[in-house]
C-alpha cells in the first residue's frame, strides 16, 4: 500500500475528530474526539514504522529492526492516553455534579 | 485487488464512517458504539500492517477498558437524549466549515509530497511482533517505562481526589 492511502486515511480521521469537538457541546463527546484524534495519529505513525521499515530491509537485509521505535511510541501514547482518560472522566463527573449537566456552555463562568 | 487491499478499503470505508456517526448520533451511548467499532477497526489496521500487539492492546486497552469507562460514565449521569439543547445553527455550520477547511489544507499540501513512491510493508516484517517490542522497551526504554508508572499512580490518586464527594 502506497504511505499516501495511510496519511489521507490519518488526516481524515483527524479532521472529523476536529470537526466532532468543534460542533458537539456534550463534554464526553468532545472527551472521545480527542481520543479519535489520538489513534488517527496513532495510526499514521505506525504506517510509518512500517514504511521506514521496509526501506531499511530493501537496504540492510531483513533482520533489521528500524522502526521499532515508532511503534514503541504508540504504545507510550496508549499509555498516557489511559491515565488522561481517568483523570478526565473524573473532571466530567465533578462537573455533573455541580451543575447538572455535561453540556460545556455551562462552563463559562470563568470568562464573567 | 488482492485480498490485503480489498481489506484496507473495507476497513478503511468502516472507520470512516463509523468516526462520522461518533460525532452526529444524538445519543451519546450509541456514540461511544460506534467509537468501539471504530476503534477495532483501526486494530485490524495495525493486524493488516502486521502490528499485532498494537493491534491487541489497542482492542484490550480502548475497545476494553476506556470505552467501559465511558460507558460507566455516561449510564451514571442518566443523561437523556434529547438533553443536548438545539444551539445556533451558524455556530454548528461554522465548525464544520472549520474542520472541512482544515481537511482541505492538509490534503492539499501533502497531495504534491515527495513520497508518492514510498510503500508500507502489508503482512510482512516482525518488527511489530512482541517479541521484538519487548527486547527494545526492556533494554533500550527501560526508564520510560517506569516513568510511565508513576504517571499511572499520580494519574489514579489525581482522579480519586478529584471524584472524592467534598
Amino acid at each position: 500500500m502506497p504511505i499516501n492511502y495511510y496519511i489521507f486515511l490519518g488526516v481524515i480521521l483527524f479532521c472529523i475528530g476536529v470537526t466532532g469537538v468543534l460542533t458537539r457541546r456534550n463534554a464526553i463527546i468532545i472527551f472521545m474526539c480527542i481520543e479519535l484524534m489520538l489513534n488517527a495519529v496513532n495510526l499514521l505513525l505506525v504506517a510509518f514504522s512500517k514504511m521506514h521499515h521496509a526501506i531499511a530491509a530493501a537496504n540492510q537485509g531483513a533482520a533489521t529492526t528500524v522502526g521499532t521505535e515508532g511503534q514503541l511510541f504508540v504504545f507510550f501514547i496508549m499509555v498516557v492516553a489511559a491515565a488522561e482518560v481517568s483523570v478526565g472522566l473524573a473532571i466530567i463527573v465533578m462537573m455533573y455534579r455541580n451543575t447538572h449537566s455535561v453540556d460545556v456552555n455551562f462552563l463559562n463562568r470563568l470568562k464573567h | 485487488m488482492s485480498i490485503t487491499q480489498i481489506l484496507f478499503w473495507f476497513l478503511s470505508i468502516l472507520t470512516i464512517f463509523s468516526a462520522l456517526m461518533v460525532i452526529t448520533r444524538k445519543n451519546p451511548v450509541y456514540s461511544v458504539l460506534w467509537l468501539i467499532i471504530t476503534f477495532i477497526a483501526i486494530s485490524g489496521h495495525y493486524i493488516l500492517l502486521n502490528a499485532q500487539f498494537l493491534a491487541v492492546v489497542n482492542v484490550i486497552v480502548y475497545a476494553g477498558a476506556i470505552m467501559v469507562l465511558f460507558l460507566f460514565v455516561i449510564m451514571l449521569m442518566n443523561l437523556d437524549a434529547d438533553a443536548e439543547q438545539t444551539k445556533n445553527k451558524w455556530l454548528q455550520l461554522a465548525g464544520v466549515v472549520a474542520g472541512g477547511c482544515l481537511l482541505l489544507i492538509l490534503v492539499a499540501a501533502l497531495k504534491g509530497a515527495e513520497n508518492q513512491a514510498k510503500t508500507v510493508e502489508m503482512g510482512t516484517g516482525s518488527i511489530g511482533l512482541i517479541e521484538n517490542l519487548g527486547q527494545v522497551l526492556f533494554k533500550q526504554y527501560i526508564l520510560p517505562f517506569e516513568i510511565s508508572s508513576v504517571l499511572f499512580l499520580s494519574a489514579m490518586v489525581g482522579a480519586v481526589v478529584i471524584g472524592k464527594k467534598n
